[in-house]
């Protein structure tokens, strides 16, 4: 068990430079996810960990050892890949043991250590199969087996649920969880999905372009985002977006777009008044709307044409015009919409987000 | 059947409409014998058996009515047992013959497998000018072997050899090297020329098993603490195991078999001693005209190409059955 530390991290390719300036300090034990659209550089970062990618520039600390020249194996971490990449021609027990094995463990603790993470997964009976004789989770559960019989300082994920199928990446995450909670080593997983982020995450990453957007709790993520990108990655359905005026009148800032005027909240007033007179995005997420009852302030109402309705179940997803601005509201399943209706949505005058036209950071 | 139209006027128009009517039903016919399975998978396969049977049973079966009679050129065949086989096999040329055949066979094979391996392995990395690389590699390989053969022979010469000359001017030898003139010399020189022609099919072959494994397996092997040499004796060397059984097989079929190599090369000389069983049996039924003998002595292969093969398939399905 370790920290990681990594000090202004670049990776560059020949023409793209896929990891920025990244600094980021893993603490011991913990879980931390880099997450972000394909392309923006966690996997770069999480195989630079690894020492399967070189770095450009920077420095990666393992516990309290700069590990920029040490070859992968003798970094002490562990890796599940997104593909498993066991070996197909050996047995389950021997893909496990092949690490110790290298190590020259003896025998006799090979066989305990596999043993032990055979029942930690629950595929005893399975150790004398070969991996195509596996089903996908059970090809899973085997690579992470591989990977805690080390007991290594740091386990590295990447992207593994991703090859599963929807109900058994959820199994598999909440398993994920257990083992991290019973095996408390520091893990770093990188995932595109920021359901699995948000799930798994002590702390989350988010990542775009190979620079680190914001670095936090999976709550403070939703609740605080930094800048638009994390506001708009992180929940789903994504946070709506509606580009605004900032005028003051009678002595309060409104913001008005042609079919929407609703009042700034009070706790965000200050924030925008060097905003007046000027455009910015006002954010709101889907589950901040609902529908607009006679005890709802006038000033964070307004009023919408329901475009597309799309009943869940445990709730319905509106999607709504207001003047040409576009909408998703989730609400109530009891709410009954139909394509055309006029409703007057509300908003949640707390959990709106500001951000800045240019820099998209929040205001 | 000849119907009139409905609306036709006179007694020619039946006749008109006869014609294409009876086009359809023999068409009509024909695509039912088509949907009939026996009979379509006859029509399929009749060249290819035809084919076969011309250019490879009838040669065969000959072959062996051959080696069991005394034919010879111009006069007619009586059956005469296994007498070419006795005759062969007290025959001392072809206890060489054989012997060398297995001796060439084994370490040209050996040298493919190595050398071809470790271009193959030299190849999947990523460096400049690649594909030129591996496609001049082929070189070898497209060349006539009678050409490519020839040229060989002519740096092998007693006289204008120019290893030789090299090899004297730079100081290295003090007297000259008997490549061809020493039948244990010749020998290993037909070895190094067919491994020389034969590596860029191991190395090529090797190299589309290789670009198979997936890279990840070896980056895991080298987390799981794996060196290099580990890696490919645990994981890459397995995984090229059913391509490298094919590509040996297939080399051993080709070697064992080999002609033209030796003939243009040494003929066969010094004083027989360079013979592989190929170019005795010829020497023997063609160029002596004792077809009979050439027939026994050829197929006298045959048992040890079947041996091999057997090996291969017996080990290709214990893989699949794995």
């Amino acid at each position: 068990m370790a920290q990681v530390m990594m000090k202004d991290l670049n990776k560059k390719y020949d023409e793209v430079h896929a990891v920025k300036d990244v600094n980021l300090h893993i603490r011991d034990k913990e879980f931390i996810v880099l997450v972000g659209p394909s392309g923006c550089g966690k996997s770069t970062t999480l195989r630079m960990v690894a020492g399967l990618e070189e770095i450009t520039a920077g420095e990666i600390t393992i516990g309290d050892r700069v590990v920029n020249d040490l070859p992968p194996k003798d970094r002490d971490i562990a890796m599940v890949f997104q593909n498993y990449a066991l070996y197909p021609h050996m047995t389950v027990y021997d893909n496990m043991a092949f690490g110790l094995k290298m190590r020259k463990f003896p025998k006799t603790e090979i066989a305990k250590r596999v043993g032990e993470a055979a029942e930690i997964l629950g595929i005893q009976e399975l150790l004398k199969r070969k991996p195509r004789q596996l089903s996908g989770g059970q090809r899973q559960r085997v690579a992470v087996g591989r990977a805690i019989v080390r007991h290594p300082q740091v386990f590295l994920f990447d992207e593994p649920l991703s090859n599963l199928d929807a109900k058994l990446r959820v199994q598999m995450r909440v398993e994920l969880k257990r083992l991290h909670d019973r095996l408390e080593t520091t893990a770093i997983y990188v995932t595109h999905d920021q359901v699995e982020a948000m799930t798994l995450g002590d702390r989350v990453v988010v990542m775009k372009d190979g620079w680190i957007q914001q670095v936090g709790e999976p709550l403070e993520l939703y609740g605080r985002p930094a800048n638009r990108f994390v506001a708009g990655f992180i929940g789903s359905p994504s946070m709506n977006f509606v580009e605004m005026t900032i005028a003051e009148t009678n002595g309060a800032l409104w913001a008005d777009t042609p079919g929407i005027r609703v009042k700034v909240p009070p706790a965000s007033a200050a924030r925008l008044g060097p905003y007046k007179g000027q455009r910015l995005t006002l954010g709101i997420r889907p589950e901040d709307l609902r529908v607009a009852t006679g005890s709802d302030p006038a000033d964070y109402s307004f009023d919408t044409v329901v475009d597309v309705v799309e009943p869940l179940g445990s709730e319905i997803l509106l999607d709504v015009k207001a003047g040409s601005n576009v909408m998703v509201a989730r609400v109530d399943p009891t709410v009954r919409a139909k394509l055309h209706d006029k409703m007057r949505l509300s908003l949640h005058p707390e959990r709106v987000h500001f951000f800045d036209l240019k820099t998209e950071l929040a205001i | 059947m000849k119907k009139p139209i409905a609306g036709g006027a006179g007694s020619a128009a039946p006749v008109e409409v006869a014609l294409p009517h009876s086009g359809t039903s023999q068409r009509r016919a024909l695509t039912g014998l088509l949907e009939n399975e026996r009979f379509l998978a006859f029509v399929l396969l009749a060249p290819t058996v035809l084919l076969l049977g011309l250019f490879i049973a009838y040669p065969f079966v000959m072959g062996v009515w051959f080696s069991l009679s005394d034919i010879s050129v111009g006069n007619p065949a009586h059956f005469v047992g296994l007498r070419n086989f006795v005759k062969a096999w007290n025959d001392s040329i072809f206890r060489t013959a054989f012997w060398n055949t297995s001796f060439y066979t084994f370490w040209a094979t050996i040298f493919k497998l190595a050398l071809g391996m470790w271009l193959a392995l030299l190849l999947n990395r990523h460096f400049r000018g690649k594909r030129i690389v591996r496609a001049s590699m082929l070189l070898p390989f497209i060349v006539p072997t009678v050409l490519s053969t020839f040229a060989w022979r002519w740096m092998f010469d007693p006289t204008f050899s120019v290893l030789n000359w090299t090899l004297y001017k730079t100081g290295f030898i003090v007297a000259k090297l008997p490549f061809l003139s020493n039948g244990d010399w010749a020998l290993w020189c037909a070895i190094a020329v067919n491994t020389w022609r034969g590596m860029p099919f191991f190395a090529i072959t090797l190299l589309a098993g290789l670009q198979t494994i997936n890279t990840d397996l070896h980056e895991a092997a080298s987390l799981d603490g794996a060196n290099g040499w580990k890696r490919f004796w645990h994981v890459t060397w397995p995984l090229l195991k059913p391509v490298t059984v094919v590509v040996v097989v297939f080399s051993i079929i080709q070697t064992f078999s080999d002609f033209q190599l030796i003939y243009v090369l040494t003929g066969g000389g010094p004083a027989n001693s360079t013979h592989l069983l190929a170019t005795y049996a010829y020497q023997i039924g063609v160029a002596t005209g004792l077809l009979g003998e050439g027939a026994a002595i050829s197929l006298c292969m045959l048992p040890v190409l079947f041996i091999v093969v057997w090996i291969q398939l017996r080990y290709l399905r214990r893989l699949e059955g794995a």
